[in-house]
């Protein structure tokens, strides 16, 4: 989190937080291990989901078709990079920012706000979902596989780690704002439904894209900074352009993000009062 | 006679009150199901070069008619049912002269009532940003799309309601149907028309009931050619063995059940 760091963790107190956050994460996981079946079929369901997605691409490329500039393989790091975000989603993202609707429905939120700590801190982070763990690994599995094939060198990977890491700011303030829209419209679930839906056009690269498809998944959802960009940056063939724009992009929205969520609470009247 | 037909009118038209009140959920949930709109870019893209039988026109209509079709098979009662269940709350339901299953099924039905302006909505703003796909279905395909759409609702709302039924044993029923979800998400046609599916996959998948709750009113309503004898024949066995699995589950479930209260 780069420069969303400093305004987070201000003034030496990023110790405190780290310790709050292996609080947060240790009881969670401690409380999902009740659950072991429910783990292993989470992890039959990635594996299934993961076999579709293969078979999806594949009937593109099955006929001898390509994506504009983007062999089988290449293809198939984007689709790695799609799944180890879906993985971050349902591990951070998903637990964490879906439970806010529910903390103002019921007016708990009263109790998160009293707390010594920051409100944003404690809703992105407070529950560690290990259901999303499978998509990690089966994410890492095909980029390294993929890479394998490509013969590529290590230092792509860790190229391309910037760019993957603000991917994930993007898609954390986009939710994050969406969800802190629930202020207003309490009944709001379905927002980042339709957040999610879109957030599946980055399966593919861009280019197998039109071109209207293609300016609003870069310039309105910024879809294509979440896959493609990485992706490209792991292939060695990204402009250092799109990398600093891409950071640019995360620390704005990062920024907003906490911005609107100081502009919502003040329209936040309690369930009790 | 007129007994039964007034308490379906009457759960009907309270269901369709009650989901009224969710008009603002009703379109987020119709604007979630954009994946038909972002695979029809792709496949249209894809299609220029013309190697995969159908023309970008085609593709575009064929996604079309599969966002339609989904509209009409979105089922839910699984997460109800569960939730009855866990909470002890069929009980109540279980004392009413009917049989609960009508409850969740005039509601499903209501729903749909209620969330057919925002899908019609949704397809006119397509067409007017992208007149060229505007087509007008043959009155043969459309009568046959209307009867596909309506054994496709029932096929997956029987499906998905005797797998509600294994709450009565085991606490998330709803994992079976998150599984058998992404079955359907793969191998309906709504990430590509079947036709585009290597031939044996397409042999064994037209057994299954998946294609049958998207591609097959999908294709009828676009005219892409199907087996309209041979699709209702499956239809009609998966729709039966689910039937009797349901009530003979039921039957079992309501003896295992002690829900809170009962």
């Amino acid at each position: 989190m780069a420069e969303g760091a400093e305004t987070i963790f201000r003034d030496g107190r990023m110790n405190r937080y780290l310790k709050v956050l292996g609080i947060f994460w240790s009881t969670s996981i401690a409380a999902e291990m009740e659950y072991r079946l429910n783990f292993w079929l989470a992890a039959l369901t990635s594996i299934c989901n993961f076999i579709g997605s293969i078979f999806g691409l594949f009937l593109f490329y099955r006929t001898g078709y390509t994506f504009a500039g983007w062999r089988w393989e290449e293809a198939l790091i984007v689709l790695g990079v799609f799944t180890l975000l879906e993985g971050f989603s349902s591990t951070l993202l998903a637990p964490n920012l879906s439970k806010i609707v529910q903390h103002i429905q019921q007016g708990t939120l009263d109790f998160v706000l009293l707390r010594p700590i920051n409100s944003q801190f404690w809703l992105s982070t407070h529950t560690f979902s290990p259901w999303g763990i499978p998509d990690l690994l089966l994410g890492g599995i095909l980029i390294g596989y993929a890479g394998a094939r490509l013969g590529l060198p290590l230092i792509n990977y860790g190229m391309s780690a910037l760019p993957l890491l603000f991917g994930c700011m993007i898609l954390y303030s986009l939710w994050f704002i969406l969800g802190a829209t629930s202020i207003w419209f309490v009944k709001i679930y379905n927002v980042t439904e339709v957040l999610k839906g879109l957030i599946e056009a980055g399966r593919f690269p861009m280019v197998a894209y039109p071109a209207t498809y293609r300016f609003f998944f870069t310039f309105v959802i910024p879809v294509a900074f979440l896959t493609t960009i990485p992706a490209e940056a792991m292939l060695g063939r990204s402009q250092f352009i799109w990398t600093i724009g891409a950071g640019f992009l995360a620390g704005a929205l990062l920024l907003a993000s906490r911005w609107f969520w100081q502009f919502a609470l003040r329209f936040y009247t309690s369930a009790s009062s | 006679m007129h007994q039964p037909l007034r308490v379906i009118r009457t759960l009907l038209s309270v269901q369709y009150a009650y989901m009224l009140e969710y008009r603002a959920e009703l379109l987020l949930w119709v604007l979630a199901g954009v994946l038909p709109f972002i695979l029809m870019g792709a496949w249209m893209q894809a299609a220029q070069g013309g190697q995969f039988g159908l023309t970008p026109l085609e593709f575009a209509r064929y996604f079309l008619a599969t966002f339609i079709a989904r509209q009409f098979s979105i089922v839910w009662v699984i997460w109800e049912f569960e939730r009855e269940v866990v909470e002890g709350k069929l009980s109540p339901r279980l004392l009413q002269p009917i049989d609960p299953g009508w409850y969740h099924f005039t509601s499903h039905i209501s729903e749909r009532v209620a969330r057919l302006p925002f899908a019609i909505a949704l397809v006119i703003i397509f067409f007017l940003i992208y007149p060229q796909a505007f087509w007008i279905p043959s009155l043969q395909g459309s009568l046959l799309f209307t009867l596909s759409v309506l054994l496709a609702f029932g096929l997956r709302f029987i499906m998905q309601y005797t797998f509600a039924m294994f709450a009565f044993w085991i606490e998330r029923a709803r994992a079976i149907e998150e599984f058998w979800f992404l079955l359907y998400l793969f191998l309906s046609g709504l990430i590509a028309p079947l036709e585009l599916f290597p031939p044996v996959v397409r042999e064994i998948v037209l057994w299954t009931p998946f294609p049958y709750m998207i591609h097959f009113p999908a294709a009828l309503l676009v005219g892409i050619p199907v087996d309209v004898g041979r699709s209702l024949f499956v239809i009609f066995l998966w729709s039966s063995a689910f039937l009797v699995l349901n009530r003979w589950l039921w039957r079992k479930g309501l003896k295992q059940y002690s829900g809170m209260g009962a």
